[in-house]
This record gives structure tokens, sequence and C-alpha cells, in this order.
């Protein structure tokens, strides 16, 4: 294996990026900067609220048990995003999720283990016919997704217009099962979307199709140069975001016990929120889900702290959401602005 | 078989479909609703179906006026009810705290914070758009997320209720024998039509939507341009904000204006405006806004159960898209419907090979029709 | 000894669009461990013919043999299987993936369903290394310059023996203008690079307009003119002199004793110091003087509409300065070029002229307008008025000033276009090829009205393919080579287009 003889070039530092380039130019970079977020707010929470036990190993567990179920909807969206898409239907299927879930336990007495794949189903076929269209008729995926999001609703609504709870008592059992670790416990949900996240990293980084997610978000039409099956890609995508929603309403119906037709109103906002907040770029092409794991617990966090300062009012999610959302948004700019020169 | 040249001429004008669609609608209710256009004077105020359509219907033509524009430049706003509860909660905030509600220059005042405060978030849309170069969608989204924050905080999470008399008026009262806010509506729209008619504006609105990069080799100023839209969208909607506040004399930070932004954005595209950006119709923008609120009256008065309002509204919005796309015109339609910019024609010049320097095949999708 | 066999025969090669027949009939062969260039100016069939290869387009008519074996290619993808790779001028890949993943993306070593990313990485550094490149193959691609990124997609295309066993190994190697916007040194790592694979038994075909660059790293070239093979030849046989007027092709006898210009010209209007753009144009001193015509000459991809785009602020200039009336201007936007008095009609219309969607009278009043603001609107009546006279004077069909502009004639397009820079009454006007794709008489017409115009005083600078049109008009002549001005000659009658196309070849006014 022997090497043409090259003609001399400039030195290697014109090949080779300078370190200081390439930490700035990493991609985990945004990640590490929402970690460290967290575990500042982390220990804020420790010296100010330690009488009132924030210390306890609890606390961080029931990040995961409240909410469990944004994450695996921001996993979902993490999906679209990173492909360069958006998805805005994601509140509206988890709310028909709950709603077809409670109608389907309470009112037509099937058993929640075939309610479970049907739910699932209808989630990802949704999905399925958002991605179809946006690819097939080249439609943005805002509008698609907010058309989504109507249907959905109005779906929601047309089961019933009033609440149903769940009285379930197989339900009921799932929601109060408890995983001991000693320290403390996870629920069912948690769980779940633990597993969820974790199959989502394999599928992200070890598989080819999760390598074309990421290359149809860093530059769509190379893909499809490039001979990549983009079309497909694409539907797979929504339809994955779809399945995820439809999972994260199952377990949201879990933790809140009755299908609404409120629930879960503006929560693609949440989704979004955390994904960005994880360092994915809106753009698309770079991020990772663990960068949405921590987005998620960021968010989570936001509202612990606000229920241990007990002052606040549980708005200033909203607003603190925001700043934060500005922020990184912000960030992202100044990064790929940079890249361009 | 040839049409007259008058009803060609009709049927493409561009406000034809929308209208068209408005009158069945209204047609629809016939049948249920006897007296549907029938229009009767009490307490001398006019009342009637018609009237109610429009009535209700105020904020939402505001809105999408506003929001018009910023799609005409190739953006969008999603801000809108955010802003929507902001500006209703300050004004009632400020008019709750004033000793006498009914005093006019405390109403005044209240109105005007409010308004500021709208603007201040057009500013900040505008801003991140125009100047930072941020995605429309992405940089109204955080006054999306955070602005219903702001406005509970402003309420302190209650729903603020007010007693005055003036302010009431804006969106409950009736002046004239008509409702107040179509006064406003009208006063509105025709600021906005003469303001894009009347000066350049809307040629160069249009022009910034259309093609950017022409735009900008001919010399507009596209930034300022930008801005000014957003700021009146957020303007638009401020005011939208006041009527929907005065009309139930209370301010809610949570409800007020909740997914006005979609309807808003609905409203647009059936009026014709494409999302893309580029030429746009304040007119067709408020026949779709009537479009909405009839479908709203008319699912209701034929029994449909109101549930079903938001499924047709996705129906609608996915067949006016579908409408919209080339590819699906040409799928369904054939090639030959596929109207639309920069067709190949004959000219020879516009034949592909004379790309010259740039042999990028940049799609592997033919590029003649 | 027997001549070797071509790897690639494209025979009877037809493509026709509506109204024009790109492609007649155009026979193109390629051997195995060759660097062929493909050589034509504007509307040759160059493009074309590579799209054709590279199943961008389907062929009308002709057959395609690969190998001795013929080949139907239909899609980029089923190019790329039969053994076809082509890098694009804009590198096509995807900048936030790794340099080991842009190479094997789509084709990434597996076992049980489980991406080997050791493995690939390990094979990527051996075949960045086999080609004598020195790449960390983790780094993102972003992270390096243009010129690398373009080698990586070459890596890419070459990489032989996917792990899946699909797909041949490649043939034929197409690099599209890879050049452009590369610096000398990156240039000759790319030739290296060319001639190790050449010497591997790859064909490659080399698109380029630089014409040294032709000359130092291609074996052989093939000429397109109007869509017919005019000539294949060893690149040692055919001189600079030769292969222009293989390109340009008119005999020159007919472009002798053309007309002059008469018209007197003023002082400095505008004067261009030292003005230049990386990537754009070497830079240049320029001098415009009041009421002169100025033409460019040059082949396709010479620079000219990157100079006059310098000259508008189109682009920013990396060095140099620009005065006009004496009084500095900063080209930062074309506002303060339109303020000065410059106007700019580029030669892509669709894309940076037209405004499709609005009408003939809204395209005509547009730059006037943007020049007062938004506040202040062209009193209707005078509108009209301008805008009929532009109408007529040009002789716009259809003379409906209402009609969209989407749905004009490429010609008539391009006169709504002048007509919106005239109506500015500018100081300087710069046409880029404002009479391609129009009919005789138009043409005809537009060069009458740049005569009349330089008479009452308007300086113009006039970019067109067709050597004698530029002739015909200016009274300067600037020509440029390879991205460089290289002379500005003063019209007279002993400069004839055959000095012109000396001074090109030669890269010095003689």
């Amino acid at each position: 294996m022997s090497t043409a003889t090259k003609t001399p070039t400039a030195p290697d530092s014109r090949r080779t990026p300078s370190k200081a380039a390439r930490l700035l130019g990493d991609r985990r970079l945004p990640v590490v900067v929402t970690a460290t977020l967290f575990l500042v707010m982390y220990i804020v929470g420790l010296t100010r609220y330690q009488n009132f036990g924030f210390g306890e190993p609890q606390v961080f567990l029931n990040l995961f048990i409240d909410n469990g179920y944004l994450l695996v909807a921001a996993v979902g969206a993490t999906f679209v995003i990173l492909s360069g898409g958006i998805d805005l239907s994601v509140g509206s299927v988890i709310g028909f999720t709950t709603m077809l879930t409670a109608w389907l336990v309470e009112k037509q007495g099937l058993p929640i283990l075939v309610v479970i794949p049907i739910a699932l189903g209808v989630g990802a076929f949704g999905g399925f016919l958002m991605g179809y269209v946006i690819h097939n008729f080249e439609i943005q995926p805002f509008i698609v997704t907010l058309a989504g999001l109507f249907l959905f609703r109005g779906l929601c609504l047309i089961v019933s217009k009033e609440s149903i709870a769940i009285d379930d008592s197989s339900v009921s059992s799932m929601a109060q099962a408890q995983a001991q670790l000693g320290v403390g416990f996870l629920s069912v949900g948690a769980i779940i979307a633990l597993v969820v996240l974790a199959i989502a990293f394999y599928v992200l980084h070890y598989t080819r199709f999760g390598r074309r997610v990421y290359a149809i978000g860093g530059n769509e039409n190379s893909a499809m140069l490039m001979g990549l099956p983009q079309g497909g890609t694409k539907i797979a995508v929504y339809t994955v975001s779809g399945f995820c929603s439809a999972l994260a309403g199952l377990l949201f119906t879990l933790y809140i016990q009755s299908g609404d037709p409120l629930h879960a109103t503006g929560m693609e906002l949440d989704a979004i929120a955390a994904v960005v907040i994880g360092g994915t770029l809106l753009t698309g092409g770079s991020g990772y889900v663990v960068g949405t794991l921590f987005g998620v617990l960021v968010l989570g966090l936001i509202k612990s702290i606000i229920q241990f300062e007990g002052t606040l009012s549980s708005w200033w999610t909203k607003i603190a959401t925001g700043v934060l959302l500005c922020a990184f948004i912000l960030i992202q700019r100044a990064m790929t602005a940079r890249k361009k020169t | 078989m040839t049409t007259t040249p008058r009803w060609r001429a009709l049927t493409q004008h561009n406000l034809f479909w929308p209208v068209a669609v408005l009158v069945v609608l209204l047609l629809i209710n016939v049948p249920f609703t006897p007296g549907f256009f029938s229009i009767k004077m009490t307490d001398g105020h006019l009342y009637g179906s018609l009237v109610s359509i429009v009535l209700f219907g105020s904020p939402l033509i505001l809105v999408a006026v506003g929001m018009t524009l910023v799609i005409a430049t190739g953006g969008i706003d999603l801000s809108v009810g955010a802003v929507v509860a902001i500006t209703g909660a300050l004004t009632c905030s400020y008019i709750s705290d004033e000793a006498n509600q009914d005093s006019l220059s405390g109403v005044f005042l209240a109105m005007g914070i409010g308004l500021i405060a709208a603007v201040v978030c057009g500013l900040w849309n505008g801003f991140l758009v125009a100047r930072m170069g941020i995605q429309p969608i992405i940089a109204t989204l955080i006054i999306m997320v955070a602005g219903r924050g702001v406005a509970q905080l402003i309420t302190d999470g209650q729903i603020i209720t007010i007693n005055s008399e003036p302010y009431k008026l804006i969106g409950g009262g009736y002046w004239l024998t008509l409702p107040f806010s179509i006064f406003v509506v009208a006063a509105v729209v025709a600021i906005m039509v003469a303001l894009t008619r009347r000066t350049a504006l809307g040629l160069l609105v249009e022009s910034v939507g259309g093609n950017a990069e022409a735009s900008r080799l001919v010399g507009i100023r596209s930034m300022r341009i930008k801005i000014m839209v957003y700021v009146f969208c957020a303007l638009c909607a401020g005011i939208a904000g006041l009527m929907i506040s005065s009309n139930t004399s209370a301010a809610d930070g949570n409800n007020a204006g909740l997914w006005i932004e979609l309807d808003a954005i609905l409203a647009v595209v059936i009026g014709g405006t494409s999302l893309t950006g580029g030429r746009f119709s304040i007119g067709g923008t408020v026949v779709g806004a009537l479009v909405i609120q009839t479908l709203t009256t008319t699912i209701y008065t034929i029994g449909v159960p109101t549930q079903t309002n938001l499924v047709f509204k996705a129906a609608v919005v996915i067949v006016v898209c579908l409408l919209q796309s080339p590819k699906f015109r040409a799928k369904v339609f054939g090639a030959k419907f596929r109207s639309g910019t920069g067709t190949k024609d004959g000219g020879t010049s516009s034949a592909t090979p004379a790309d010259g320097a740039s042999t990028t095949a940049a799609a592997p999708k033919m590029e003649v029709s | 000894m027997a001549e070797p066999r071509p790897v690639l025969e494209m025979t009877g090669i037809v493509k026709e669009f509506p109204g024009v027949r790109a492609l007649s009939g155009v026979d193109f062969r390629l051997f195995p461990g060759e660097i062929h260039a493909l050589m034509g100016e504007n509307g040759a069939g160059k493009s074309t013919l590579i799209k054709v290869l590279t199943g961008v387009y389907a062929l009308d008519d002709g057959t395609v043999t690969l190998d001795g074996r013929p080949v139907r290619i239909d899609s980029p993808f089923q190019a790329q299987q039969a053994g076809i790779s082509t890098v694009y001028q804009e590198v096509n890949l995807c900048p936030n993936l790794s340099v080991a993943e842009n190479i094997f993306i789509g084709r990434e070593p597996i076992r049980f369903g489980r991406i080997q990313w050791t493995q690939m990485r390990k094979d990527a550094a051996e075949l960045v290394d086999r080609l004598g490149l020195d790449l960390d193959v983790t780094a993102p691609l972003s992270s390096y310059p243009l010129a690398v990124q373009q080698l990586v997609a070459i890596v890419r295309a070459v990489g032989t023996g996917d792990s899946d066993g699909a797909g041949a190994g490649t043939k034929v190697l197409v690099l599209d203008e890879p050049t452009s916007s590369l610096d000398r040194d990156e240039v000759l790592e790319l030739f290296r690079l060319m001639r190790q694979l050449r010497d591997e038994g790859v064909a490659i075909l080399f698109v380029s307009h630089f014409l040294d660059q032709i000359y130092e790293i291609c074996d052989r070239m093939t000429v397109l003119r109007n869509g017919t093979l005019v000539g294949e030849h060893m690149v040692s046989e055919l001189d600079q002199v030769g292969l222009i007027q293989l390109m340009i092709g008119k005999a020159m006898d007919q472009l002798e004793g053309l007309q002059e210009q008469h018209a007197e010209v003023g002082e400095t209007l505008l004067e261009a110091d030292g003005l230049g753009r990386t990537g754009g144009i070497a830079p240049f001193d320029l001098q415009i003087k009041k009421g002169e015509v100025l033409g460019l000459a040059g082949l396709l991809g010479s620079g000219r509409t990157e100079l006059a785009r310098l000259l508008f602020g189109a682009d920013q200039p990396d060095s140099g300065t620009v005065t006009i009336g004496g009084k500095a201007v900063s080209m930062s936007a074309p506002n303060d070029a339109i303020g000065a008095g410059v106007a700019f009609c580029s030669e892509n219309r669709k894309t940076e002229g037209l405004v499709p969607e609005l009408t003939v009278r809204e395209n005509i009043i547009l730059a006037l307008q943007a020049a007062r603001g938004w506040i202040r609107p062209i009193p209707a009546a005078q509108r009209d008025e301008l805008v009929a006279k532009y109408i007529k004077a040009l002789d716009i069909r259809p003379a409906n000033p209402e009609a969209r502009v989407g749905r004009l004639s490429g010609g008539n397009q391009q006169k709504v276009l002048l007509a919106r820079w005239l109506i500015t009454q500018p100081k300087l006007l710069i046409l880029d090829e404002p009479t391609r794709g129009i009919d005789v008489g138009a043409k005809a017409e537009i060069q009458k009205l740049v005569v009349s115009l330089s008479e009452e005083g308007m300086s113009v600078l006039y970019i067109a393919a067709e050597l004698e049109e530029v002739l015909r008009l200016s009274h300067t002549i600037g020509v440029l080579r390879d991205r460089k001005l290289v002379a500005q000659i003063a019209n007279g009658p002993e400069i004839t287009p055959t000095r012109i196309l000396e001074t090109i070849a030669s890269g010095e006014h003689q």
C-alpha cells in the first residue's frame, strides 16, 4: 500500500482543522451545554431546597416518571426534525390516543392489551399518511402536519365531547406498578420511555436508516444524488413520529387515567422545545437523542423547581421554556452562520 | 362549446372560488334556518345570522389580514394567538386597576399600552427573521410558547373581569345599528388596502415574496419591509385581542385567541395567497375568514355535532393545499392544467440546455415539462 | 499494437427539448486510462450530453455502450450502478456527516443489521490513504475546505468493493467543473489524484472552462458546437487558437469588415482599482468613460459575469475600490451602485431578474419604485405613460402591461428586464447576455438601442457570447481568460475577431 508522491501542499494545519475549531464545531457540544445546564439547575435546586427533600433520589427519578410521555414524543419529534421537517400534530395525536384508549376500554369494554396495538397502529398510520402527502405532493411539512393537528383533535372530539375516566382495573394496576430500584422507584411509563430512547439511539447510530435520516437533514438534494432512497426514508420518519406520539399518548393515559378532548393541547410545542434545547438543529442534520433526553429533563426540572419554590405560578414554566428556546435558537443561528463563512 | 369571455373572466378572477365557496356554505344553511338571510331591527340594533357571522368572525378577519402580508413575504407568524392574549391581559389589567373604569382617558391609555406591547412583539419577530435570518416558523415559535406565560403573569393567573362601558364598545357594543367591531374591521381593512395599494408597499412585498434574489438586485431593502409586516401583523393581532377581551369584558390569558393563528393561516390560504409568498389578496383573506366562520355556523345549524368542526377544517386545509400543489395537479388532472410561475413556454431560450457554466444536475427529475 | 477498446461509447445521441434540438446525433467515446475534456460554448450541448450520460435526462435516440455492452441509464442511481460516477460542481455530499460516512453512506459495512463503525473508519482511512490524501476520516466534512470536500466526493465516487457486492467498480468518472473554486495548490492536488486514477485505468471525463488546465491535465478532447460533434483530438495535436476556432467556429472572413463605433467618448465615469473576488475574478483595474461602450470578450466561464457583478455590488469584492463620478462607492450591496447610477441586467432572467407572478407593468417599474422607497409611489398616470412608452420602444409582445411576465417568451422577458433598468436612466448600464435566446430582429433592435444610448451619453458594459456583436458595438474591448482580465483593447479597424481570439488564446495583448 504505497502512497504516490504528493506534490508539496500547504502545511498540515490546513488539512486537519485546529483543535479549537474541532471543539467548537463538534456537534456534540450543544448536548454537553444542555447537560451542563441541567446539572447546574439541579445543583441550584439542591442548595435551595435541601430542607424540602430535593436531595431525595426519588426527586430525580420522578423526572422520568412525570415526563416519560414527553420523552417518547420528543424522541419521535427528534427523528422528524433531524430529517429537516417538523411535526405539529404530536399533541393532537397524544390527545386522540388518550381519548381512543379511554373510549375503547371503558365504553367498548376491550381489554387494554388489545387496545394498545390498535392505538399504536392508528398513530403510525396517521404519520404515514402525512409523510406520504409531504413527500409525494411536495407540500410543506408545516401545513400538512397542521392539518393533521386539526384532524386528530377533531377525531378526538368526535369520539367524545366529554372526559372519560378510566376505572379499568388492569389499567390502574399498570399505572400504579412500580419497579423498585432500592433508592427509589420507576413507573412503567418511565421504563418504557427509557427503552424507547435506547432503541432510538441504536437506530439513529447503528442502522443505515438512521444514517439516512441524518443525510436527508444535512442536504436532501445530495442524499438523492448519492442514490439514497430519500423518499421512503422521509415517509418512514413521519410514521415513526406518529407511532411515538401514539405511544406517548398511551403513557400519558396511564399517567392521567382519563381521556379528555383538551389533553395534550400544545404538547407539540413542548416536544419541539425539548428537541431544540437538546441541541438538535431545526434545520436538520445535526443532533442527538441523548440531547433530547436532557432537553426533556431540563423542562421537567423547571416544573419541579417551580413546584418546590411554591410561590411561583405554573405559567413561569412557559416563560422559562420560551426564554430557553430563544437562547438556544440564537446560539444555533450563531453556530450555523459561522460555519457558512 | 365555448365559454363566453365574460364568464371566463369572472371565473378566473382570483376571488371567484373563495366567494363561490362562501355563497355555497351560506346557501346550505337556508333549508335548516328559513330566516337565515333575514336581518331584523331590534332595540335599534340589527340582528341576523349574517350579522352574527361578521361579528364573531371579526377577530379572525383582523388577525388573518395581518398574517396575509407576512405570508406574502414568504414568512409566517405563529405568535399571533399569544399576542392576542397579551394585549387583552395588559389592557384589562390596567383598566381593572383604575379607580374609575369608565374613564375614557384611562381606557385609551390602557388600550395604548396593550397595543404598544403588541408592536414590541412584532418588532421582536421582525428582528429575528429579518436581521438574524432565523426561519419565521422558528422565530415566531418563541413568543407562541412564552407569550401565554407572559399573559398569565400579567393577569396573575386569574381571569380578569372589568366593568367598563367605553371598553365594552369595541367588541361588544353597537354603533349606528351595527356591531362596532364591524366598523373596526372595516377601518383596519381599509387602511391595509390603502397602505398596500396606494403606496408601493404592496408591490415591494409581492416582489420580496415572489423572488427574493431579484428583489435584492433591484435595490429593495427587504429587511425594513419584513420588519414592517411583522409589526403590522402583531398590531392587527393586538386589535383583535382588544376586541375579544372587550366582548367578554374579561381577559383570559390561557384561552384568548387560542389556535387563532391556525385559523388565520387557513383563511389566508383559502383566500388565494400562496404560502410560499408573492401575490397576496387582502380581499381574499377577508372572504377566507368569513368562509371559516360560516363553516362553523353552518355545521351548527345543520345539526352536525360541532366537534366535527375541526375535522372539516382539516379537510379544507388538505384540499386547498393539494389543489395548490403542482405535483398533485399534474398527477390528477394531467400536465396541461399545471399553471403557475415560470412554465416552460415555447421560447427557445428557456430550454434547459443553455445552462452553461453550472452543469449541476440538481434534480434527476426531468427539467422539461 | 491494437488500439484499446473504448470503455464508453455514445453513438448518434439525439436529445430534443420543446423548440430546440440540443444534441443532433453526437458521437462520443472514452477510453480507459485517459483524461478526456469535453469542450463547447453556451448551447453547444455539452451539459446536455453529460446529463444524458449520467441519467438525468433520457435520450431520444442513439445508443450508449459500456465495455462493449449496450446499457440503458434512466436515473443517476442507475448510472452509478453501471459504473459511471459523477462529482458535481457543488459538492453533493452531506456536510454534517463525517468524511468516512460520506464515503460509505448507503453501503456502510453491516453485520447482523448493525453498522460496523470501526470497520468503516478503517476502510475509509485505507481508501483515503491509497489515493494519497491525508485526512482525518472521523472529522465532519464541513470542517474541511471545499477543495478537500471535492476530493472526498471523488473518493466516494471511485471507492470500490462495497460490502454489498452490488454495483460495478467505477469505470467512468465524470468531473463537472471541479476547479471553479479552487486555488492553485488545490488544483495541483486534484490533478495528482486524477493522474493516479487514470494510471489505475479509470476513464475520466473532465469538464472545465479553464483552457490552461485542459492543456495541463487532459489527454484528449472532444469539441461540440450547436449540438454536433465538430472534432475529437489529442490535446497535443490541437493548439489553443485552433481549439477556440473550433468552439466558436464562424468562418473568420465573414466577420471582417464590421461597422465601427463613431460616437464621442467623455471623461472617466467609473474607475475600478484592484477590484477582485476570490473564486470569482482576479483583481483588475478598469476604466469606463462617459458614453463609452465597453464590451467584454472571453469564453464561457472566463469571468465576465463575475466582473460585471462586482461593478454592481451584486457580489461583494474581497479587494479593491470603485469610484463613480469621482466619488468612492462602497460596493457592499446593489443599493449603493444603484444610487450611484449603475444598472444591471442579469443573464439569469428567471432566477435573478423577473418576478414571474407580477405583471409586465410591475416588473418594469420595480427598479424605479425601489429607488423611491415604499412611501412614495409613482403617480399612476405617469407610471402608465412610462410603461407604455417602453413597451412600444422595445416592442414588447404582447403589448399588454397587465400580462403576467412569467408567461412571456424569453425574448420579451429580456426586453421587460431591459425596460426596467432603462427607466431608471442610469449612467452605466451593465448588460449581461442581453441578446441570448432572442430572435434576430429583436437582437438588432437591442444593439441599435445600445448604440443610441451611448450616443446620448450613457455608458454601457456589454457582455455577449457572439464576438462580432461585441466588436460591432464597443469602443473598448476587455478580454478575459480563466477568470482574469488579460487585456483592454481600443477598438479600431485593425481589431478583428481573429485578433481577439488570439488574445484569449495567448492570454496577453499582442
